[in-house]
């Protein structure tokens, strides 16, 4: 069982992920110019500032051969979690829906947020039940998720929506209280709170360790029930 | 160079200005913080501030530009872009 954390130059949240991976199971980085993901179960795209975000956050590194391969890997449906501007790159690739536009406040914010699971049909909330609470740490300055009114519909209607900010919790503005999504197989994850930075009581809460734990058991069971290609 | 020669080498070749700006009806905090500040310094009856970005580019392949833009200057979910060319 190991996971695999890329890391882009202007990465920042990448050994934090890595730690937080190696809680639960294996884990090495993987560097934006590796196309090859052979061994790795998991994929995390940390957070951080990829590429400088230059032009759009997110909108360099779906390039990177790394991210090549995580489509790939995403394809044969591998589990891959996308933190912060993991989200960024994940929906600037498409392999989510939607898009992250500049927090309504204009500010860069970095706080504690109480966060509503929603679905637990995804690779990453599956040790999760609808309506758990958790505590974890946002911090960024383009987190406000957006999709056209349609696609909010489908999305969830579908039970993509996995976790909203809880009520008077939403630091950006974002449609719906949106704070993490999956895609319609449930194995990409996005989310722009950092569960990476929330593993240990020291901190204040372990509660993002319960999505790397849901990644282990996702994997487990897809090796009892292999899935035929 | 000659005026001729000069125009052969541009021929393939032409200067690109891309203008991108938020699709209208997405909320741009940058525009109404631009909008926000302006009647403080005494410039009243200014609105609907929209704050996009500028991309100039030479390319030797115009008839790309359009895909180009969908691909990476502009996320058409979010971005409308205008493609300004000239010689």
């Amino acid at each position: 069982m190991r996971f695999g954390v890329l890391q882009f130059p202007g990465s920042c949240d990448d050994r934090d992920a890595l730690a937080a991976c190696r809680r639960v199971g294996d884990a090495r980085m993987v560097w934006h110019e590796e196309s090859d993901l052979d061994g790795i179960d998991v994929v995390v795209v940390p957070g951080g500032f990829s590429y400088g975000d230059y032009l759009r956050a997110g909108a360099i590194a779906r390039f990177a051969p790394a991210m090549q391969a995580v489509a790939r890997h995403a394809e044969r449906g591998g589990p891959v979690l996308g933190i912060c501007n993991g989200f960024q790159v994940l929906c600037e690739s498409g392999l989510l829906p939607g898009a992250l536009l500049t927090n309504e406040s204009l500010l860069f914010t970095c706080r504690q947020v109480e966060l509503l699971v929603e679905s637990s049909g995804s690779a990453f909330t599956r040790e999760l039940r609808p309506n758990d609470r958790l505590s974890i740490p946002v911090k960024h300055q383009t987190g406000r998720y957006f999709a056209p009114a349609d696609d909010l519909d489908r999305l969830e209607a579908r039970g993509g929506i996995v976790l909203r900010y809880a009520p008077g919790h939403n630091p950006n503005g974002s449609a719906r209280d949106i704070a993490g999504i999956a895609n319609e197989a449930g194995n990409v994850v996005g989310l722009m709170p950092h569960p990476e930075h929330a593993v240990d009581p020291l901190t204040g809460s372990d509660d993002g360790l319960r999505l790397f734990e849901s990644a282990v058991a996702y994997v487990s069971d897809a090796r009892r029930e292999p899935i035929t290609a | 160079m000659s005026p001729a020669r000069r125009h052969d080498h541009y021929a393939q070749g032409v200067r690109a200005k891309v203008l991108i700006r938020p699709k209208d009806g997405i909320l741009d905090p940058q525009g109404k913080a631009v909008e926000g500040a302006l009647p403080a310094l005494g410039f009243d009856g200014v609105s609907h501030v929209r704050v996009g970005r500028l991309v100039e580019l030479d390319t030797d392949d115009p008839d790309r530009l359009e895909e180009l833009c969908e691909k990476l200057l502009a996320n058409p979910l979010i971005e409308d872009y205008e493609i300004e060319v000239s010689k």
